[in-house]
């Protein structure tokens, strides 16, 4: 999502799309990984 | 007290174009490494074995964590405030992994205070800290959405414990080749202290990158097609600035800590007890319908849940009101708890399903209170009034427990328990949760007197001016 910075004589920015992409990927691959594994505990329940 | 100018709030202050959404996975960085402290119990049987001990002396450790979490969140909440994410979320990182090496140290010399000292006393600083850290800086970021930006952060916490766990249980594998995760082995002391070690190292860069990627947004930004005149349309929301100073007078602070405390109060009872109350419910003589490996599915299937309630009802809450929602965690829990007690021993699908809610709630309220501090007292000084607040989860860490146990050691012996044995605690817990919510109910809008002068910001002014008046 685009932001606006209205009255401000501040240099504009840019977030390059492949920082984000690399910052929810380092916190989503371990979150993944640990929702796997607690879906892999959890079927016990149903199967154990 | 000064931070290096690197750490510096003016530092931090984002540039016209910065993408908001950068901000989430700093706050995920920092609060999926800290959500690590819900996965002691990998460790506790090692640590007993270690240390020649009882339970309750290692117990000690994790109560510790939880309770100085509550009292450094209150203590340093201004200070986090007026220095802004970076700094917080730095100091964090630092707290945090040194309480985990001094921690290793401890396991690694048999000094069972140095791990207290360590884990429970400095990692336990780092928790408070980080815990609030991006929390105030996520709801400026997203005016528009801020139950949505507390959910996300505050899931991160219920997260970190997902990844924690597996990894841990990975990482004690290799360090000693004679364990393998399953009931009955136990992992040598020496691996767990090998573990501190390395979640120390891990999490101390995880933290870090959160705490260099994150930013403040302008003091004159919005998000593009918004206006803040937006926010005006609901009773509760305001879009004046009260003080954390001026707060904790108000009664508005002090219903919401009791809606908090009865919430994680009731709670609590069932995660404590999660694995031996299944197997409890569904007991017939000696043996249980519910074997050992199904209940630890069951102990998983609840952090999903508790993961999950925080961030989907967190963000439901921007439609409903934070109001409307906490009458539901409470008002609904109610009913829940009533039928967990009275029918919840009839079908486990049913014990699940009920539980599962119930827990749903549990993380649904950690993760709305922000957004409600935000309506209530505006952005000003939210994350030091949030500090102030969490001191309710750290009463409610002790008292949920206190209450469980107290009541089934009246009732029997662990092992021999039943459905009937937990009717008084879970009735508690209604009665809980009836306080709670008479107590949300009795929320009305923060009087006019305890507002700010209008153009004050949380870091040129300081609380006791704003206390003074």
């Amino acid at each position: 999502m685009s932001s606006t910075n209205e009255g401000t004589p501040q240099t504009s920015t840019h977030t390059p799309a492949g920082l984000i992409g690399f910052a929810w990927a380092l916190v989503g691959i371990p979150l993944v990984y640990g929702l796997v594994q607690t879906v892999r505990a959890a079927s016990a329940l149903f199967t154990g | 007290m000064a931070v290096p100018s690197f750490l510096a709030r003016e530092r931090t202050v984002a540039r016209p174009g910065f993408n908001r959404w950068l901000i989430p996975p700093a706050a995920l960085a920092v609060h999926l490494a800290i959500g690590q402290v819900y996965a002691t119990s990998v460790y506790k049987a090692a640590l007993v074995a270690h240390f020649d001990t009882s339970l309750t002396a290692i117990g000690i450790i994790f109560s510790l964590a939880i309770v100085v979490l509550g009292v450094s969140a209150a203590i340093f909440g201004t200070w986090v405030d007026r220095n802004g994410p970076r700094a917080a979320m730095f100091t964090a990182a630092c707290f945090w992994s040194a309480g985990f090496l001094v921690g290793s140290l401890g396991i690694a010399t048999s000094q069972l205070w140095l791990v207290y000292l360590g884990y429970g006393v400095i990692g336990g600083i780092g928790l408070g800290i980080g815990y609030i850290s991006p929390v105030s800086t996520l709801i400026k970021w997203f005016p528009d959405r801020p139950g949505l930006a507390t959910g996300m952060a505050i899931m991160g916490f219920g997260g970190g414990a997902l990844i924690a766990s597996p990894l841990s249980k990975q990482l004690l594998s290799w360090y000693d080749p004679g364990y393998d995760g399953t009931a009955g082995t136990t992992a040598s002391g020496g691996s767990v202290a090998g573990l501190f070690l390395t979640l120390g190292l891990i999490y101390l860069v995880f933290m870090m990158f959160g705490a260099f990627i994150v930013r403040v947004p302008a003091d004159d930004w919005k998000p593009a097609g918004w206006d803040s005149s937006m926010v005006k349309h609901r009773e509760l929301v305001t879009t004046a600035s009260v003080s954390a100073g001026n707060a904790i007078k108000t009664p508005q602070f002090w219903l919401l800590w009791v809606v908090l405390f009865c919430n994680v109060t009731a709670g609590i009872g069932i995660l404590e007890q999660a694995s031996p109350m299944i197997q409890d419910f569904f007991r017939t003589g000696q043996s249980s319908l519910v074997a050992p490996a199904a209940a630890t599915g069951f102990v998983g299937l609840l952090s999903l849940f508790n993961m999950g309630g925080r961030f989907v009802w967190s963000s439901t809450s921007d439609y409903l009101g934070r109001k409307g929602i906490y009458m539901i965690y409470l008002g609904v829990g109610l009913v829940l708890y009533v039928l967990l007690a009275t029918l919840g021993s009839t079908a486990t699908w049913l014990f699940v399903l009920l539980a599962a809610l119930i827990i749903s709630f549990y993380g649904g309220g950690f993760a709305t209170a922000p957004a409600y501090l935000r309506d209530l007292f505006g952005t000003y000084q939210v994350g030091a009034i949030h500090g102030r607040l969490l001191t309710a989860w750290a009463a409610a860490g002790v008292a949920g427990p206190l209450i469980v146990n107290r009541v089934l050691d009246t009732q029997g012996t662990p092992g021999e328990l039943v459905a009937g044995n937990y009717r008084p605690a879970l009735f508690i817990m209604v009665g809980l949760l009836a306080i709670g919510f008479v107590a949300n109910l009795l929320i009305k809008p923060v009087a006019s007197k305890w507002h700010e002068p209008k153009g004050v910001d949380a870091h040129t002014s300081t609380p006791e001016r704003s206390a003074a008046r």
